[in-house]
Parts: C-alpha cells; structure tokens; sequence
C-alpha cells in the first residue's frame, strides 16, 4: 500500500511543480537555517573536558579592600599571587593549579625561521594531570621543577613541528628571550572548547604554544597577558607582582564528590577569616566555588549573538512550517474532489489519510535532504567568519541525525492538520457537487 | 465593497485564513525586531572615532630580547625618529593602544583621594606631544603636552603622570557645565592635573562592556616601554598609505633586527582597524537583513499560493457573480479585500506579538525598547506586501468569464 501513495504523492506533487518547489524551499531553508545556527551553538556550549568536567571547580575569594565594596557582589575573577601560593601550597584538593596567560618572544636555532611570539602558559605542574592533557612526546614537569624555578618547557604538537619537523624534541633546546628552556614534553592535538581555564584569553582560542612553570615564568621575567585588577597602591609592577595587591591568576582544583566540595568551601570560609584576622583582607568573607560548566555559564562564553541567532532561526522556521502547513491544506482540500471518489469507492478514513501523510512526508524528506545541503553551506560560510569560534563549526554525527528527524518530524506534523482535515469530507457531498 | 459576505465566506475557510494570519502575524513580529537590530547595529558602528582614518597606520611592534627601561625607551625613540623620517610620513607616534583595537588599559577616574566608587571609567592612552596631531585630533580646550613633559614609563613604574588630557565626554562627566582645564582629577591613586581637552577620541574598545565609559579617555604624557604590545601610529601623507605600510616595517627592520612585527596584523590602516572591531555587528545585520527578505519572500508566496488556489475553488461562484452583473473591478476588490482584512487581523496579532518579543530580548540579550517607528513601518510593510502578493491571483479571477457558471453546473 505504501509504494501506491508514494506513488499517487508523487503524481500530486508533479502535477504542481510550482508549489511543491515552493514547500520544499520554504522546509529547506527552515531547516538549514536552524541547523547552521544550532550547530554553531552546540560546538559553542559543549563541555570543553568531557568526562573530567563535573569534577573540576573554580575558587573565588575576596582579597580587595574596602574601596568600591558593595554588598552581595561576587569575589573577584581571579586570584592574588599570595594567595594563589597559599592555595597551591595548602593541598586541599586533588589536584591544584596555579595559572596565567602570556606571550613569548621563541628564537629558533634555525636561522631559516624568523624569531615570533607565541602564546603561552605559565602554570604549576597540575595543569596537565588535572586537565588530562594527552602527551606525543614526555611528559609534564614535575613539582620540583616548579619549587626550583627549572628552565624547563612543554610545547603544543603545532610548534614541535614548525621547529622540529614532528620529530622527538624532548631533551633539546628551546630559546625564549635569551633563556635557554629544556624541552621535557610535546602534548599531542587537544583543544578543549571553551578555552575554560583563561576566558580573559578569547574564549574559543586554541592551545597555547609554549608551556613554563609559573614560578620560572616571574624568575625569566617573561611577560604574562590577560585581565589583571589592583585596589589601593597596587600597579601592574612586574618585579613585585609576588606581593602587589593584584588579582591576574586563575586558579582551578579537582574535587571529586559532593563531600570534597563542602570540606573545600569550607576551607576557602576559613582562609579567607584567617587572612582577616592578620588584616590582609578587608571586607567581609566572600568565596563562591562555580563547578567548570557553571563558571562558564556564569560568565556568559556563548556570545549572546549567537544565542539570539538561533531563535531567529527558529522563529524563521516556524513561519515556513506554518506557510507550508497553509499551502497543503489548500492543496488538500482542493483534491476534496478526488479524495470523495476514493472514500465511496470504499477507502476508510485511515487510508486517505496515511495517504496524505505520505505526500507530506515526501515534501518534509526533500525539504530535509535540501536543509542539510543549507546548513553545509551554512557552517561553511561560518567558518570563512573570521570570529576565533569559526573554525570549530562543524556537522557532527549528532547534529546530523538531529537535522533529519527535525525535517521529517516537522513536515510530518505540518502534513497532519491538512490531512486530518480532508479526511473530515463526506463522500457523497463531493460526489454531488461535481 | 460589503463586508459581510466577505467574512461569511472566510467563516467556511477558517483553517486557512487562520494559516495565513499567523504566518502575518510572525512575519512581522520577527521583521519588526531583525529591522530594529540591524537599524542599531548600523548606529553603533558608524559612530565616528575621531581620528584621521583615511591616512593612518598602526604598526604593532614586539621586541625579541630583554633589556633594560632605559634602553627600551631609547629604542622606541629611535624607532619614532626613524618613522618621522620616511618619505611619504606626515608624523608619527607611540602608544600603548589605539581607538577600535578592542582591548588595553582602562583605569577609574576619581574626583577626590577618599572617594571611594569611581566617577567614571576611562580608556587610558599613553600619548607624547605629537600624539594629537599624528592621530589628527582637535584640541576643544587647554593646551596639548610638552616636549619636556614626556618621559618614559616602564611596567615596574607607577602611572602618577603630573599632567593629563581627557576628552571632552570624560571633562562633561567630570565636571558638567564648569571648566575642566586646571582641574586636579585622580588617576590610579594619585592626583594630576588636566592641561588640555581633547574633542572627540573613541574608546578602545566598542563592545558592550565598554559603552559605559565610551569616548571618556585620559591621554597620559607617556612612552610605554613594555616589550611585547607597542603601538606605533603613523599619519601618512594624504594618497600615500599604502607605500608607508610597504616601507614602515622595513625602515623599523633596517634600524633594528631584534623585533617581530606580525606578518598577518603587524601593521594595518585604520581601514583594517575599523572593519575588525565591528566584524561581528556588521555580520549580525547583514544575517538579520537576509533572513528579513527571505521571509518576506516565503510570506508572499504562502499568500499567492493560498489565495490562488482560493480562487480556483470558486471559479464556479465567481461566474455566477459575474453573470448576475458583477464587474472585474468588484471581483478584484472583492480579493483584495479579503486579503486587507485577513492582514489586517494577522498586524494586529502581529503587533502584539512583536511587543513580546521585544520585551524578552531586552531582558534576555540587554536590547533596547522596540521603538514604535518600527512597528509601524513593519505593519506597512506587511499591509502592502499582502496586497501586492494577492494582486496576481486576484487578476485571474477578475478574468473569470461569466459564462463559467452555466457551464460548470
């Protein structure tokens, strides 16, 4: 029965080319429009460490003095020197890291290659365990080298091989502003989206290139980039950044379990009056400790744009369902004629209406097969956008499906009233008027 | 023209006419909004900066190895020396930023030492005594710096600058209706004084977070001698920009080695700057306009559609009208009025919905209130749209020749 109303839909949408172009542009556009912005949306709001995320929290706490305070307001985004040191220090999470941004001028011993700036990170020896940062070459430094201020370097798989050629650098040199580094580590493609643990660095940037410990980073005097705020006497002085009243780092902890949270809040409760007490912290205890996906919910890295974008797009396609909803009611209850003479020549009202169906679904899988050549072309006008988040604009095999089922679901539920309405038609009437 | 018929007839096709009301409806609620997001996207981004933009270059100029304050600054006064000298160079400057760039220092203003809330916020440029004349800014009031008054700052330094420039946004804020000039303002804990003030200078930066203290600036009288994100800015010779961007970063080269000046956004007219700080917005209207006719497009051919279709159903009644002495003229208004009135029920709805969604998005994405302007060009828009769309079908069925009554039944 099936192939004879695909065949009969198929015969009613050739006898009106013109129509049937036209519900099927308007679906087809509907959906590739949505598709394209809800893609970018959910490459956008993923988890950027899918299976670790849940496990990692941010600690926020308040050192600033009085100057400006309001009440109710949220503890600074980033921490002190002093205080991210005492943190660090205190171990009271599974695995702690301390972190800045910057940007190092690398001079290659090839005189073929031009010295340039890298980005860079300048982070204690957590960063990569906590994180799970996938190694090619080595391994990660180790807290000592961290307490020894070792000169050595973790470079990302995209410097190894413009320096290196690809090949094993781990033991050779690397020369950053007249410092000679050891390379220890090559960390193989990763690219966690967000960029989570710096949003003050483009939230959607890549991986750094060049990774320091912290405490080598101040020694070399390497120059850190990214947000910093100071209160009373504070300035961005390099030399003295261990002591300026300054907030410039980011600090992250692993916790795992509900009960390491609490003891963890708790402790930040009780550093923060201990720091009191000694007068290093003015205004009332003040911490929050947002998990990952919270802090980035928090600070809002989907671009609004983008949000408003994609309800635009739904909205647009709302109105090509309900255009195309008109059209085959119209179109339907124009064939009240042909659908009369079936019904007396004894089809039930379930056939004539599975029948209708059937056309519909045919308009909604071309509508969808069409939407989907949209959306590609869609996400490749977006990724020729020059925005950082551009490039990461792909289909994936979610979105795929998802795509599919929303073009044949919504032309189906489009094809329903149509149908259901011209199924209401009383044979002998239509016979009659003929 | 009667109604009444009109509607009773709509009272058999309900499902349809409701179809189309509601496809009105939502035209025009999402044209009205995309049309008011495009019309101030469009605002924001041809707010003026101030600055000679046809003839100005930025050069971004990061050194390669360390040393000490005394020699940075030494070489950044080298560097202006040899700018200065370039065939085809009307002057240049150095600064720790630029207008359009997006990022850099901001600081609070205070009037007072114990004040403890900001009176503003402000972009902080650092400035020499060509900075005015480089970036081709006039002087509302006051005096511009002196050579003498320019030294060099290093990172370890602290920003007590004895004398300062705001522009006139920041010195109406600070002290409205009253003379800024020799005012003591307090910059970053310590107190200076305004010398001269500067009539126009966009911020940095243009985004939202931004707009707060947009074109409320201080220049500081400052060379930055940081290492990495120094900014050279160069006013050439009128028709002369594109040789100054070729010959620049080569004279810089020939001077001193020890340098890297991007190859992608190392030096960029402002032409550059402009377009790159308002990417996404003029990407935002131009998405939003698209969508716009597309819409529009899609709405009109539902209609011709429909109608069409309306028109063919009653071919029969059409011809008995005609033969009982109905002229074309009664026909066609007769669809075209229906059409008024079904688009006029779908403004209506429309207009409401509008509203609605104006209101959500000022809540949810900070916008601004939907100005009736554009609600009720929206409601035009759609008005002829609707009329144009049902003209063709309504034609046809003018054309109906009455004897297609007899001969049908």
């Amino acid at each position: 029965m099936f192939g004879y109303y695909l065949d009969l839909a198929l015969r009613s949408l050739r006898r009106n080319r013109m129509l049937t172009a036209l519900m099927v542009l308007a679906i087809a556009l509907g959906i590739g429009a949505s598709m394209t912005t809800l893609t970018v949306l959910h490459v956008l709001s993923g988890d950027p460490l899918p299976g670790a995320s849940s496990t990692l929290f941010y600690p926020q706490i308040d050192p600033r003095d009085m100057d400006g305070y309001e009440e109710g307001k949220k503890p600074p985004d980033q921490v002190t020197w002093i205080d991210g040191m005492n943190l660090l220090h205190a171990k009271r999470a599974a695995h702690q890291a301390l972190m800045t941004g910057g940007a190092v001028p690398v001079q290659p011993a090839q005189s073929s290659i031009d010295p340039f700036y890298s980005d860079a990170r300048f982070t204690s020896a957590d960063f990569f365990p906590m994180f799970q940062v996938p190694f090619l070459y080595g391994h990660a430094w180790g807290e000592s080298d961290d307490d020894a201020k070792a000169r050595v370097v973790v470079i990302s798989r995209a410097l190894n091989d413009k320096l290196f050629g690809g090949k094993d650098s781990t033991g050779q040199t690397l020369r950053v502003k007249d410092t000679a580094f050891r390379i220890v580590g090559v960390i193989d493609s990763w690219r966690p989206n967000p960029h989570f643990y710096d949003i003050n660095m483009g939230n959607y940037s890549g991986l750094e290139d060049v990774f320091v410990p912290l405490t080598t980073s101040g020694d070399v005097r390497l120059d850190h980039n990214g947000s910093m705020d100071c209160w009373g006497t504070g300035s961005g002085d390099d030399d003295h950044m261990e002591t300026q009243p300054c907030v410039w780092l980011q600090f992250w902890v692993q916790l795992d379990g509900a009960d390491q949270v609490k003891a963890y809040r708790d402790y930040l409760v009780h550093y923060s009056q201990e720091q009191k007490s000694l007068g290093r912290f003015e205004r009332p205890v003040n911490v929050a400790l947002p998990g990952l996906m919270e802090w980035l919910d928090i600070n809002k890295v989907v671009p609004g744009d983008v949000r408003l974008q994609t309800w635009l797009a739904f909205g647009f396609l709302l109105v090509c369902l309900v255009n195309t909803v008109g059209l085959m009611l119209a179109k339907f209850l124009r064939r009240s004629g042909e659908l009369g003479v079936r019904r007396a020549l004894g089809a039930s009202k379930r056939e004539v209406f599975a029948q209708l169906l059937v056309e519909s679904g045919v308009i909604g899988l071309a509508g969808g097969v069409g939407g989907l050549l949209l959306a590609f072309l869609g996400l490749w006008l977006v990724r020729r956008q020059p925005s950082d988040y551009a490039a990461l604009a792909h289909l994936d095999l979610s979105m795929l499906s998802i795509t599919f089922l929303l073009a044949v679901g919504s032309s189906l539920l489009a094809g329903l009233l149509p149908a259901w309405r011209a199924c209401q038609i009383a044979p002998a009437l239509q016979l009659k008027s003929q | 023209m009667q109604i009444k018929p009109i509607l009773s007839a709509l009272r058999r096709h309900k499902a349809g006419t409701f179809l189309i009301a509601m496809q009105i409806a939502l035209t025009l609620a999402i044209v009205c909004n995309a049309l008011f997001i495009i019309q101030q996207r469009l605002a924001h981004l041809s707010e003026p900066t101030g600055v000679d933009e046809q003839n100005i270059l930025v050069i971004q100029n990061e050194w390669v190895g360390s040393s000490t304050p005394a020699q940075a600054d030494a070489r950044i006064r080298e560097d202006l020396r040899v700018l200065r000298e370039l065939p085809g160079v009307a002057d240049a400057t150095a600064s720790n930023s630029y207008p359009l760039r997006g990022s850099g220092w901001d600081d609070g203003v205070k009037l007072k030492a114990d004040q403890l809330q900001d009176s503003s916020g402000a972009t902080i440029y650092f400035g020499d005594e060509r900075f005015l004349g480089t970036l081709g800014l006039k002087l509302a009031a006051g005096r511009n710096f002196r050579a003498e008054e320019i030294t060099g700052m290093d990172v370890r330094d602290r920003l007590a600058p004895p004398v300062v420039m705001v522009t006139r946004a920041l010195a109406d804020k600070l002290f409205p209706g009253s003379d800024a000039v020799g005012q003591t303002i307090y910059l970053a804990g310590s107190p200076t004084t305004i010398v001269g003030v500067v009539d126009l200078l966009q911020a940095q930066s243009v985004d939202r977070w931004a707009s707060a203290f947009a074109y409320r600036s201080v220049i500081v009288p400052r060379r930055l001698g940081i290492s990495l994100g120094g900014f050279y800015i160069v006013r050439a010779m009128p028709g002369q920009l594109q040789d100054v961007m070729r010959a620049a970063p080569k004279a810089l080269f020939a001077n001193n080695p020890r340098r890297v000046i991007n190859d992608e956004d190392g030096v960029l007219s402002f032409k550059e700057v402009r377009a790159r700080a308002y990417e996404r917005d003029r990407g935002m209207a131009i998405l939003m306009g698209v969508i716009c006719l597309v819409l529009l497009a899609i709405t009109a051919a539902g209609i011709v559609g429909l109608t069409s279709f309306w028109v063919g159903q009653r071919r029969k009644q059409i011809g008995v009208r005609r033969a009982l002495g109905a002229t074309r003229q009664d026909i066609l208004h007769y669809f075209m009025t229906e059409n008024l009135l079904i688009s006029v029920g779908g403004v209506l709805a429309g207009m409401l919905l509008a509203v609605a969604i104006n209101l959500w998005l000022v809540t949810r994405f900070e916008m601004q209130r939907l100005s009736l302007l554009y609600l009720l060009g929206g409601v035009v828009i759609l008005l002829l749209l609707g009329q144009g769309a049902v003209l063709a079908p309504a034609m046809r069925a003018s054309r109906v020749p009455p004897v297609e009554a007899p001969r049908s039944v």
